[in-house]
């Protein structure tokens, strides 16, 4: 009886191949048409050059866009962090050493956002991380929850998988859209509440419910990535285990706690790891949905700030915006490298 | 009967057949729970997206887009609308010919007579289902509707072109050479994983204003086309192509960039497909950095012009859903029939 | 033409030597078959000659010309590798069009070699198939299709049977010498299979380490090995190796001692050794006789192959079990004691320091 999904699988899978077929004919044709116009230089060129050096002109066009609009920013940034002023040439800006870190950094109390000479930056800061508690808490209790349940040899397993993960695909600003309209005044959930006689609410106007709504939907969105990837921890934990456990007349719970999460731990620490440089970096979703961080400064966050202070002032403050994107990449740099540690950890 | 119960017995099957405990139940609770959550937002967008200008406000809403009806009677210039009414203690609907303080004069518009005066505290609007569908051709014809999908379109199409190709070249030159500096130069990609744009976002607007591509579509693809990502995942996938196939390529006096184009890049069309998938996804959902590059109207993309939209018709929410979905149907499209790709893509790379 | 010289080649990974100081030489026309132990540099060997990888020194020479620094296409070689690396998303014909394509041959003259390989091969009917949906007997023909359609100098094989199953490998070992025999072009076969070395070789080149160990007719090496690792790697069950003592007899004529009671014969140069010299005497399974006289050979077990047996047991004095070969139907019970000798001019002596076969008397066998 259980095969028949299987079987179903399968069959997906062989007709998606005969489809791939069906289409290389056209493809060959379009693959040949392209390779007539390229191929006589490239050749000229090997023969210029010899075999054993083409691999570096594969791999020139890739790295040159790396240099060119990752490294070169990122030594750009350095830079600009220690200039001053409005100009976006760097050499029409003026060096001022530290001044931007320490414009950043000045406060009475870090826990106070206004007692510091760049109130917005730490009001964003204190967001983000009330942020990224919540929703890192949230989304890996509902996506680990998800998992479990969808590790079970459970009926139409792929449609609930497919359904959950579906938010996942679509654009942030078509989330922050369709929620902004689900929580509108005269949205289906002020609808619904009404037949329960609650009094309708401007959620996106409250601080503290805009606040809630934001890591909802940042749940709502990014929960069936996480799902996947605890779901094929999970999947790779072997079956005999569960087998054995159940001979030795193991509770559900038990077999939970002292199996199950253990053999899943190095996958949860990863995916912990990965959803808190995620959180880090909330913008779009939120951007759209709260009005541009709205109540307020209720919900502007870091990368919020930055881009404010770049972009979409009156002053152009690169300096001051570079400063806190170093900030915000050394913060980054830590997590990522405590993730690829604990993955290498994971993997042995 | 024995249709039902098997269907229940499909959706309740679990691990142990024939017992189902607080456990299942539990889950079936929450997935069903889950689904609901998921689509209700979504799917009430789009019911909200097909209501006219004057029903999307109403509240409490109606589930489903409706209008009221007009008819046409023989004797009235204009249309009269159309009303339920209890006219001689029987239910009838009514044409609505003029309105006076709580009086109502109507006609039965199968049988136009003398008008009848009937209580408006009696009478409700008929209704019928009605599809606005000038919410979805005003936008194309009227606003830069048009202007940002064929922006969106190119700059994604474009974009994952160029992406396969750039990234294809690397991971070729990476899984079949060995030559000097080969893994410094895989480490120096890989560790560009790190520094999400948010971080190198100030700057590398910087580098585009350099090379003269802000508020460019161009801006938009090329700092981008370069994937750390796509690398690592067409390099993983080329290692599985034996070195056998290469070397019978090169006994066979094919050129490298020949066997490149004719061998290696036809065996990795599984990963090409699952790159391109997330590529064309991740250009159309892209939302910061044509924020930042691009200025001019004529040249947003789909998620900039939506977001530029809500802040002008803040009010006209039958324009603004209207878009969004349509900025949703290829997304959705993709998700239907390559829903299997992307998840194996995903579990198998954990790239997003 | 496709005679091959390889001179002084040397080749090696960083400090590790793959090859030591190879020359060889092969004439136009040969079957030539490398054979060897796993990692012992017969397929390197054969790599380099396709110009798949480099020499570190040395020379290598096709038709007279210095290849060296040529890529494979400029060789004029072919290769049918292991896998047979079929281009698995082309059709055969694609298959074998695909190198005549690189190297711009007209459409009609491409044509016509596929045509004429495909009839030799009997592939004429998968033509339109794709790799996978051929049998791994027809992939092995469509690989020797497309060495064939490029007309090469020199077909280099790298062990081309060893993914087929046992019966299929006799079959196939039989039309790539048939195949020899037709073309008259030079190949060079690499294999690990002493069996295909034999049975298929002109000539055959035993490596082991990176070295020649030895070059000659498979007969040459069966009856002559130059040296205990040849004795050992050719010849089924492998030779036997006792220790033994020069003991120079009348007439000069040099014995072994390998225990008591009986003296074998050998055709030892009695000017290469001195009595009471400690050496390792080989004698192949199939070269004892059992008779009335000769060394006390204790039964352990047989095994019976119906057309011939296998008897294992030891002799007397020495430690290594011996494996005695007799026709037919034979069967002793074990702890029976037998008197075995080896035929005459079939003992081999080796020095066992050196490894090396000692010098043969003049004209002796």
């Amino acid at each position: 009886m259980s095969s028949t999904p299987q079987a179903s699988w399968r069959l997906h899978v062989a007709t998606g191949g005969t489809d791939m077929a069906g289409a290389t004919g056209f493809a060959d044709r379009a693959l040949d048409l392209a390779m007539a116009v390229v191929e006589a230089p490239i050749n000229a060129v090997e023969r210029l050059i010899g075999k054993r050096r083409m691999p570096y002109l594969f791999l020139a066009p890739n790295l040159v866009l790396f240099g060119i609009f990752t490294f070169l920013p990122i030594a750009i940034a350095v830079g600009y962090a220690f200039t001053g002023g409005t100009e976006l040439l760097i050499s029409n800006r003026p060096f001022v050493g530290l001044d931007n870190f320490r414009t950043l950094l000045s406060c009475e109390s870090y826990l106070v956002p206004g007692s510091c000479e760049e109130s917005l930056f730490w009001t964003a800061i204190w967001n983000t991380l009330w942020f990224v508690g919540f929703n890192v808490a949230a989304t890996l209790l509902v996506a680990l929850v998800t998992a479990l349940i969808l590790d079970r040899a459970i009926a139409a397993r792929g449609f609930f998988r497919a359904m959950f993960f579906y938010p996942v695909l679509l654009s942030p600003v078509v989330i922050g859209l369709i929620w902004k309209w689900f929580l509108d005044r005269n949205g289906l959930l002020n609808a619904f509440l009404q037949m329960l006689g609650v009094p309708p609410e401007i959620f996106l106007l409250e601080v503290g419910w805009s606040r809630f709504f934001v890591v909802v939907v940042s749940v709502w969105f990014h929960m069936g990535f996480y799902t996947l990837i605890l779901l094929a921890g999970l999947q790779a934990i072997p079956k005999d285990l569960y087998e054995a456990a159940a001979i030795d007349a193991a509770t559900p719970s038990r077999t939970l706690l002292r199996i199950t999460l253990p053999l899943l731990g190095p996958n949860l620490i990863v995916v912990l790891v990965l959803l808190m440089i995620k959180s880090v970096q909330i913008f779009d979703e939120a951007w759209v949905l709260t009005n541009g961080g709205g109540p307020g400064t209720a919900n502007t966050f870091l990368v919020q700030y930055i881009y404010q202070m770049a972009f979409a002032g009156d002053l152009r403050l690169y300096g001051l915006a570079s400063a806190a994107s170093v900030l915000m990449g050394l913060v980054l740099l830590v997590l990522t490298l405590v993730q690829l540690r604990l993955g290498k950890k994971a993997e042995s | 009967m024995h249709g039902t119960f098997s269907a229940i017995g499909f959706l309740t099957r679990t691990r142990r057949p024939g017992r189902i405990d607080m456990t299942d139940i539990l889950s079936w609770l929450w997935l069903v729970g889950g689904t609901l959550a998921v689509l209700i937002p979504v799917i009430w967008a789009g019911l909200s997206s097909l209501k006219p200008e004057a029903e999307i406000t109403r509240f409490p809403p109606t589930l489903l887009p409706r209008a009221a009806v007009q008819v046409e009677v023989q004797g009235f210039d204009k249309p009269l609308s159309l009303w339920n009414a209890t006219v001689d203690g029987e239910a009838r609907e009514m044409a609505m010919v003029r309105r006076i303080g709580l009086k109502a004069q109507m006609v039965d518009p199968k049988y136009p007579g003398k008008p009848v005066s009937v209580d408006t505290r009696s009478i409700s609007p008929v209704q019928r289902l009605t599809v606005a569908t000038e919410n979805y051709t005003d936008p194309l014809t009227r606003f830069n509707f048009l202007t940002f999908l064929k922006n969106s379109v190119f700059v994604t199409f474009v974009a994952t072109l160029l992406t396969l190709i750039v990234n294809a070249l690397a991971a070729f030159a990476l899984s079949k050479y060995r030559f000097r500096g080969d893994t410094a130069i895989f480490v120096l990609i890989i560790s560009t994983l790190m520094i999400p744009l948010t971080v190198v976002m100030v700057p590398a607007y910087l580098v585009v204003v350099g090379v003269g591509l802000v508020d460019n579509l161009w801006g938009v693809i090329i700092p981008t086309v370069a994937s750390p990502t796509g690398v690592f995942l067409l390099r993983q996938y080329m290692l599985t192509i034996p070195d056998e196939l290469i070397e019978a390529a090169r006994v066979d006096a094919a050129s490298e960039f020949r066997i490149f184009w004719r061998i290696v890049l036809p065996l990795t069309a599984p990963a090409l497909a699952v790159l391109a998938i997330f590529s064309v996804l991740w250009r159309w959902n892209d939302f910061l950095w044509p924020l930042i590059v691009l200025s001019s109207r004529e040249n947003f993309t789909l998620q900039v012009g939506l977001n530029a939209f809500q802040g002008e018709f803040s009010v006209q929410w039958h324009y603004i859903l209207a878009m969004t979905f349509l900025s949703l149907v290829p997304v959705t499209l993709v998700f239907l029939f390559l829903q299997r790709y992307i998840t194996t893509g995903i579990a198998g790379t954990g790239m997003k | 033409m496709g005679d091959l010289r390889l001179t002084n080649l040397n080749k090696s990974y960083g400090a590790v030597a793959a090859l030591h100081d190879v020359n060889l030489s092969i004439d136009n026309g040969e079957f030539v078959v490398f054979v060897g132990p796993s990692g012992c540099g017969k397929s390197t060997l054969l790599r380099i000659i396709a110009g798949l990888e480099d020499i570190t020194s040395g020379a290598i020479a096709i038709g007279g010309r210095d290849v060296g620094a040529l890529s494979p296409a400029e060789r004029k070689i072919a290769m049918v590798f292991q896998s047979y690396a079929l281009y698995p998303h082309m059709s055969v014909r694609k298959n074998l069009a695909f190198g005549l394509e690189n190297l711009k041959f007209k459409r009609a003259e491409i044509d016509a070699r596929i045509a004429e390989a495909a009839r030799m091969l009997a592939i004429e009917p998968y033509l339109d198939r794709k790799p996978r949906q051929l049998s791994g007997g027809q992939r092995q023909r469509v690989a020797i299709g497309r060495a064939i359609v490029r007309e090469p100098a020199i077909f280099l094989f790298d062990e081309p049977l060893s993914n087929l199953d046992a019966a299929l490998r006799v079959q196939t070992r039989a039309e790539i010498t048939k195949l020899h025999r037709q073309m008259q072009t030079t190949m060079i076969y690499v294999t690990h299979d002493q069996v295909e070395a034999m049975t298929m070789a002109d000539k055959i080149v035993v490596l082991r380490a990176g070295r020649v160990e030895q070059v000659g007719t498979p007969l040459e090496l069966f009856d002559f090995p130059a040296n205990l690792f040849v004795a050992g790697f050719l010849g089924s069950p492998r030779m036997n190796i006792l220790k033994g003592r020069i003991v120079i007899g009348d007439d000069r004529r040099v014995l072994v001692d390998v225990g008591q009671p009986a003296l074998l014969e050998s055709d030892v140069d009695p000017a290469s050794v001195s009595a009471g010299q400690e050496v390792l005497a080989g004698i192949r399974p199939a070269h004892f006789v059992v008779s009335e006289e000769g060394l006390p050979f204790e039964v352990q077990y047989h095994e019976s192959l119906g057309t011939e047996t296998y008897v294992y047991g030891t002799l007397q004095g020495q430690a290594e079990q011996v494996i005695v070969h007799q026709p037919g139907h034979f069967a002793p019970a074990a702890g029976a004691v037998l008197k075995v000798m080896p035929q005459e001019g079939r003992l081999h002596v080796f020095d066992p320091a050196s490894e090396l076969a000692l010098a043969r008397r003049h004209g002796g066998h």
